[in-house]
């Protein structure tokens, strides 16, 4: 269940293009699954910018010095996000998590892809240890326009089988996307499942692969949220349950991981027409 | 469990409990505590649950329903504005059926106090709507949301027209239990609030929602396009609290003795007293509950201590008076009430 906390700036450090966070956040760490997340209040208690942003839980510590403990990687968006990156040591925070559904991990040690798209690879390093330990193969790819926007590179090499880059610009990697190189990799090593977060062209066109592949997806989406908790209703996006019917789900409490087959990526930021409650067809 | 409040002054110590008597009523409906939830920003009350016991604010002011699911708008739904936010969700939700299987039997079991907000695209769905939750019970109130902005015809807003408002009353009022107490949720977006007011209450409400959000827009400088998918939505949060207070007040002076549930912005125990003052008899807290989960609990402790800090001992002592007369101030002033 989840907790609203005040947390403790430990450090912030600059990576690349990104800040990351450490933050005490007493009770998150204890009931923390890979995928999960946070909504972190903005400004103060008087501040104007009223809406929490969330952040994917990038790595976790539950004991030590501080107690539980947990990173974030933020990326300078906006007004918000740049207040978080100006915060320093010893700045409190309040913090609500751990929210959402995890990724769900396979039984068995069946070989896995990750794909991050930007520092959408923060919520694969736990999850690429815990596949580990379960002896998984974990490949992973990670892509960004340009390499300052790759998050992560050298530590999530240290628990990858292999590791891929792609950039646009070619600055690092494979000059292309991670869409380019994930046929091949899953082709190679027989990959069972495939784990994604990034953008949502990105993850579209990952569910699409993996899905050719016969492979099982499991996307994290990025959909713009108000609360974070599943009270206000903003984050939806139309998802086939197992009932095989449509709904406009909240990707913050039936999320953000979904299952990558079950998302009707092109008809996201619309209401598909079978959907349920979806306006009546005008006939006339 | 364990529960954590945050912020504003309050922390994770338990706050100081004052005397102050927080029991609060709206019409017939008793509760021991002024604050209540407002529609939209707090689901049926299960995952605020999780933050503060929903038992101990007043009541939970649920989403509002229709008579069939409905999926609501596109998305981008919402988008921040400065102290507030912009929201088009064309009120998504399951239908008055589901809502009853599943929401309403949760919030009995649970204990919590429940204010039904219902809504509909005509007269005649409004009246089936309420129909529907009289076979069950489990309503202590029901809030009529006459004056959603977000409904797809435009035209139709109710709240904005006296008498489209009065008709809905009307038929609300035919179709529900005579026990229950039903309110009507006003808009700010009209040219004279009072007069809207005195329809509602003349068709038979036993009480007064005042405000909805009010009609915004933002354009998105990067597409060069509207922000919301449905071009316009209702604007909400600290924003609109100044608006929200004055339409209480005015409400207030046009009609001493109905019932209004205060909304509009409120964030602090402060914000509430505000509206306590000028007339609110009780009180919503919105949107700050997506800034702050446990926002309507803390709202509750920090007004207890606001009105202690006053010499008022009970919520009642405060209602309306901000309105009353010089001679009044006067004999305060001799001590009997501390004014800052």
């Amino acid at each position: 269940m989840p907790v609203q906390v005040r947390g403790e700036v430990l450090d912030v450090r600059r990576a690349g293009v990104y800040y990351v966070l450490s933050i005490t956040a007493p009770g998150i760490p204890e009931q923390f699954r890979p995928g999960h997340f946070v909504t972190i209040g903005i400004g103060g208690e008087e501040s104007g910018l009223i809406l929490r942003r969330a952040f994917a839980i990038h790595q976790v510590q539950s004991r030590g010095v501080y107690g539980g403990t947990l990173d974030v990687v933020v990326g300078v968006q906006g007004k918000g996000t740049r207040w978080l990156s100006g915060r320093r040591r010893h700045d409190t925070l309040d913090i609500v998590g751990p929210l959402g559904k995890p990724f769900i991990l396979p039984k068995e040690g069946v070989p896995c892809v990750l794909v991050g798209g930007g520092y959408g690879s923060a919520p694969l390093f736990m999850l690429a240890e815990q596949l580990r330990e379960r002896g998984c193969r974990v490949d992973v790819v990670l892509g960004a326009s340009t390499e300052e926007k790759l998050y992560g590179v050298l530590d999530i090499k240290r628990v990858s089988s292999m590791l891929t880059i792609t950039t646009e610009d070619g600055s690092s990697g494979t000059k292309g996307r991670v869409t380019d190189v994930l046929p091949d990799i899953m082709e190679r090593n027989n990959s069972a499942v495939v784990y994604a977060c990034g953008p949502m062209g990105m993850l579209a066109s990952v569910a699409a692969i993996a899905a050719e592949y016969r492979a099982y997806s499991q996307c994290s989406v990025e959909e713009s949220m108000a609360c974070g908790i599943g009270i206000c209703m903003t984050c939806v996006l139309p998802v086939i349950g197992d009932d095989g019917i449509t709904r406009m789900v909240r990707s913050c409490v039936e999320g953000p991981i979904f299952r990558g087959d079950l998302v009707r990526w092109d008809e996201i930021g619309t209401i598909p027409a079978d959907a349920l409650g979806a306006p009546a067809l005008d006939l006339s | 469990m364990t529960r954590a409040m945050f912020g504003h002054g309050i922390g994770s110590a338990a706050p100081p409990v004052p005397n102050t008597d927080m029991s609060a009523a709206l019409a017939s409906l008793s509760m021991p505590s002024p604050v209540l939830t407002a529609s939209g920003c707090a689901a049926s009350g299960r995952e605020l649950d999780q933050f503060f016991d929903i038992t101990k604010i007043g009541a939970i002011v649920t989403k509002s329903v229709m008579l069939r699911p409905r999926s609501g708008r596109p998305t981008p739904r919402m988008c921040e504005t400065p102290s507030g936010m912009l929201n088009s969700i064309g009120l998504q939700g399951p239908g008055i059926e589901e809502f009853i299987e599943v929401d309403l039997a949760w919030l009995e079991a649970r204990g919590a106090r429940t204010v039904v907000s219902i809504a509909g695209e005509s007269v005649d769905e409004y009246g089936k709507v309420a129909q529907k939750l009289r076979t069950v019970g489990g309503a202590d109130a029901i809030e009529v949301n006459i004056s959603c902005p977000n409904v797809s015809d435009r035209n139709q807003v109710f709240a904005c027209d006296p008498e489209m408002a009065a008709n809905v009353i009307q038929t609300v009022r035919r179709q529900s239990d005579s026990q229950t107490p039903i309110f009507a949720k006003l808009s700010p977006d009209v040219t004279d609030i009072a007069e809207i007011a005195r329809s509602v209450v003349r068709a038979g409400v036993d009480g007064l929602t005042v405000i909805n959000t009010a009609l915004g827009m933002v354009i998105d400088l990067e597409t060069m396009r509207p922000a919301l998918a449905g071009v316009t939505g209702g604007l909400s949060g600290p924003a609109i609290r100044p608006i929200a207070l004055r339409c209480v007040w005015q409400i207030r002076q046009a009609l001493p003795d109905i019932p209004i549930l205060g909304v509009g912005g409120i964030r602090t125990g402060f914000d509430a007293l505000q509206f306590i003052l000028a007339g609110a008899n009780a009180v919503s807290v919105g949107t700050m509950t997506f800034n702050d989960p446990s926002a309507p609990m803390r709202v509750h402790n920090e007004l207890a201590l606001a009105l202690a800090e006053r010499g008022f001992g009970s919520v009642s002592e405060a209602i309306s008076y901000g309105h009353r007369g010089a001679d009044i101030f006067e004999t305060a002033g001799e001590g009997e009430i501390e004014l800052e």
